[in-house]
C-alpha cells in the first residue's frame, strides 16, 4: 500500500490545475460509501435484520396462529430457551441428540473430503499425460445443483433398485440387500454423499495452494535425499498452512449447515441417525409450526457456531505463527 | 525430477479409484436415463435392456418441468448480475479506497457467509410476509423474494474474489486514465473491468450455480407459480411411483447448464482462489 500511495500524495502537493483537485483519486469522502451502500442494504435486509428479528422471535410463543400477525404473539420469556435445553424433556434430548449427531458428520466428512483432496492434489501436482482431464472431471461432483447429485445418490442407494447393493453383491461383498436409507446406515450414506460432493472443494482450493509452492523447493529437497513423503512433510504441509486455516473452517461451517444432503436423501421422515441439526431446526420450525422453540435453537446453534469460530480462529493463528 | 515407482503406482491405483468414486453416480445418471420405466424398477442393471429417448420427451409432460426451469432461469440470472454489479461496485471501494469502517465492512460481509441459512430462514421468511402486508404486494412466494434473497448468498465470496483480482491491477492504469480526464467510476469501467474480466466471468458462474441449485429457501419460499427446478424435481416421485428415468434425465438436462459453464470458467476460480490465498 505505501508503496502505491506515496508518489500519489507527493503529486497532489505539486501545482495543478485547480479543477483536477476534486478528482483526485484518492480523495476520500462519500464516494467509497456509496459504492458499498447497495451491497451492505441487501446484506442488512437479508442476513443482519433477520437475524436480530430470529432472537426476539426466540422469546415469543409464536405458533401456527400468529404468522400472519406475528408481533402479537404473547412472550414466552426465556420459556422457549427452557424447552430446547430441558434434556429430559422429549424436545431437548433430541436437539441435544442432533447436535451430536451433527458433530460426528462433520468431523467425518471434514476429515475425508480434506483427505480425498489432499491426495488428489497431491498425485496430479507434476505433470502426466491425461491430467488435466482428471483435473477437470474430479470438479464435477462439486459442479453439478446440489439436488441433481444427491437425487442420483438416493436412487444408487436404494435397496432393491440401487446400484450400490447390486455392486456390493456383484463383489461378494454383502448379500446386497441393505437398507441404507434406514437406520444407522442413514449416517454412512449421508458422510459418503457429502463427502462426494464437498470433496472435489478440497482439491480445488488445495490444487490452488500447491501452485505457490515454488518448484525449486523440491528440487532442494530432492538434492538432499528427501524422500516423497518426507518432502510432502516437511514442505508441502507447512506451504499450504495458510490455505488449511481458511480450508477447514469452510469445510467444518459447510458440513455442520449441511441441509441439503439429508433433506434431498431422505425428504420429510429423516432417520434419527442422520437428524442433522438444521434439518432438526427446520423440522421444528416449519412441520410442527413452532416457531418461537425453532428460533430458540437457531439462536442456540448461533451461539455454538461462535464459539468454535472464537475457539478455531485464535488458535490457529497461533499454530501458523510457530511455524 | 524422477518419481519413485512407488510413487507412480500410487498414482495409477488412487486416480482410478478417485475416478470411479466421481463418475460412478454420473454414469449412472446417464444410464438410468436412457432406460425404459421397467429397468429403473427392477435389479439394477448396468446397461440399459433397450436404449430409448422417451424419458428426455416425458419429463416436460409429467410435471411442468418448463417453467420450473424458466423460473429457475429468471431467478439465477437477474441475481447474478445483481450480485456482480453489488460486488464489483463494494469491491471497487475496498481494493482503491481506505476509509472509516473498510475493514468492519469485510469481517460483516464474510461473517454472514458462516451462517447456516436456517438461521434466517423463520425470520426472513415473516418479515417478507409482514412487507407483503404493508404494501399490497405479495412478496412472499414471489420470484422477487428469491432473487433478493439469492444475490446476498453469492456477494461475499463475489466481493472477496474481485478485490483479489482489483488489488493485482496495478493502480497506475487507474492513474493512466485519471491523466486522461476519467472520474473513478470511468477508471472504473474504462481500466478496471476489462483487466479484471475473467474475475467477473467466475464469479458471476459461481453466483449462477449458487442460485440455481439453491434447495432450501426455495423449499419454503416459493408457491406453485414460482416453484424452481430445486424443488420441482422432487415431483417426478408420487405416492405410488417414482418415474427414476425420468428423474435421471431431468437431473442430466437440468445439470448440463451449470455443469459446462464452470468447467469453462474454473481456471479463472482457481486463479481468483489462489489471489485470495496468497494474500
Amino acid at each position: 500500500m505505501a508503496t502505491s500511495t506515496s508518489p500519489r500524495t507527493g503529486r497532489a502537493q505539486t501545482p495543478r490545475p485547480a479543477r483536477r483537485a476534486p478528482r483526485s483519486h484518492l480523495a476520500p469522502g462519500w464516494l467509497p460509501y456509496v459504492l458499498l451502500a447497495p451491497a451492505l442494504l441487501f446484506e442488512l435486509l437479508v442476513h443482519i435484520i433477520p437475524m436480530v428479528t430470529g432472537i426476539f422471535i426466540s422469546t415469543l410463543e409464536l405458533t401456527q396462529f400468529y404468522v400472519r400477525r406475528w408481533l402479537d404473539a404473547p412472550s414466552a420469556g426465556v420459556g422457549n430457551f427452557k424447552i430446547a435445553l430441558d434434556f429430559d424433556g422429549a424436545i431437548g434430548a433430541s436437539l441435544l441428540r442432533s447436535f451430536g449427531i451433527t458433530f460426528a458428520f462433520t468431523i467425518c466428512t471434514l476429515a475425508l473430503s480434506w483427505a480425498l483432496g489432499m491426495f488428489a492434489a497431491v498425485l496430479l501436482q507434476r505433470p502426466f499425460r491425461g491430467r488435466n482431464v482428471l483435473r477437470t472431471l474430479f470438479l464435477v461432483p462439486y459442479a453439478l445443483p446440489v439436488y441433481a447429485g444427491v437425487i442420483v445418490w438416493k436412487f444408487m442407494l436404494g435397496r432393491d433398485n440401487g446400484m450400490v447393493n447390486a455392486l456390493l453383491s456383484g463383489l461378494g461383498i454383502t448379500d446386497g440387500s441393505t437398507f441404507w436409507l434406514l437406520g444407522n446406515n442413514a449416517f454412512v450414506s449421508t458422510v459418503v454423499v457429502a463427502v462426494w460432493r464437498l470433496w472435489p472443494f478440497a482439491f480445488l482450493t488445495l490444487m490452488a495452494g500447491l501452485q505457490s509452492v515454488p518448484g525449486e523447493v523440491y528440487e532442494a529437497a530432492a538434492v538432499d535425499g528427501a524422500g516423497m513423503w518426507q518432502q510432502f512433510r516437511s514442505f508441502t504441509l507447512p506451504m499450504l498452512r495458510p490455505v488449511n486455516q481458511v480450508l477447514l473452517l469452510v469445510l467444518f461451517l459447510w458440513s455442520f449447515n449441511d441441509f441439503n444432503v439429508p433433506y434431498i436423501l431422505f425428504g420429510q421422515s429423516v432417520p434419527a441417525s442422520a437428524d442433522l441439526i438444521s434439518i432438526h431446526v427446520y423440522q421444528a420450525s416449519f412441520i410442527t409450526w413452532n416457531f418461537g422453540v425453532g428460533s430458540a435453537m437457531s439462536v442456540l446453534l448461533l451461539l455454538v457456531l461462535l464459539v468454535i469460530t472464537a475457539v478455531y480462529l485464535p488458535l490457529s493463528s497461533r499454530r501458523m505463527r510457530d511455524a | 525430477m524422477r518419481e519413485p515407482v512407488s510413487f507412480r503406482v500410487l498414482r495409477v491405483v488412487g486416480l482410478t479409484l478417485l475416478t470411479l468414486f466421481v463418475l460412478g453416480p454420473i454414469y449412472v445418471m446417464v444410464s438410468s436415463s436412457l432406460k425404459p420405466l421397467g429397468d429403473v424398477q427392477g435389479k439394477f442393471t448396468w446397461i440399459p435392456s433397450t436404449i430409448t429417448f422417451d424419458p428426455f420427451i416425458d419429463i416436460w409432460s409429467t410435471v411442468p418441468l418448463a417453467r420450473y426451469f424458466g423460473n429457475s432461469l429468471v431467478i439465477s440470472l437477474l441475481a447474478t448480475v445483481c450480485s456482480v454489479v453489488l460486488a464489483i461496485s463494494a469491491a471497487y471501494a475496498i481494493s482503491r479506497y481506505r476509509f472509516h469502517g473498510r475493514s468492519a465492512f469485510r469481517i460483516t460481509v464474510l461473517s454472514t457467509q458462516m451462517f447456516p441459512g436456517i438461521l434466517f430462514l423463520l425470520p426472513l421468511y415473516l418479515i417478507f410476509v409482514n412487507i407483503g402486508q404493508l404494501t399490497g404486494f405479495a412478496l412472499q412466494g414471489s420470484r422477487l423474494a428469491l432473487v433478493i434473497t439469492y444475490l446476498t448468498f453469492s456477494l461475499p465470496f463475489a466481493i472477496w474474489m474481485l478485490v483479489g483480482y482489483f488489488d493485482s491491477i496495478p493502480r497506475e492504469l487507474d492513474e493512466a486514465a485519471h491523466v486522461d480526464g476519467a472520474g473513478p467510476i470511468g477508471a472504473l469501467v474504462r481500466v478496471v473491468l476489462p483487466s479484471a474480466a475473467p474475475g467477473i466471468a467466475a464469479v458471476a458462474i459461481y453466483s449462477f450455480m449458487t442460485a440455481w441449485g439453491e434447495t432450501l429457501f426455495a423449499s419454503v419460499m416459493t408457491n406453485q407459480d414460482s416453484r424452481t427446478l430445486a424443488i420441482g424435481l422432487r415431483e417426478y416421485s408420487t405416492q405410488t411411483n417414482v418415474y427414476w428415468n425420468e428423474v435421471m434425465a431431468a437431473s442430466l438436462v437440468v445439470s448440463v447448464p451449470v455443469v459446462v459453464g464452470f468447467l469453462l470458467l474454473q481456471r479463472y476460480l482457481v486463479q481468483g482462489l489462489t489471489a485470495g490465498a496468497v494474500k
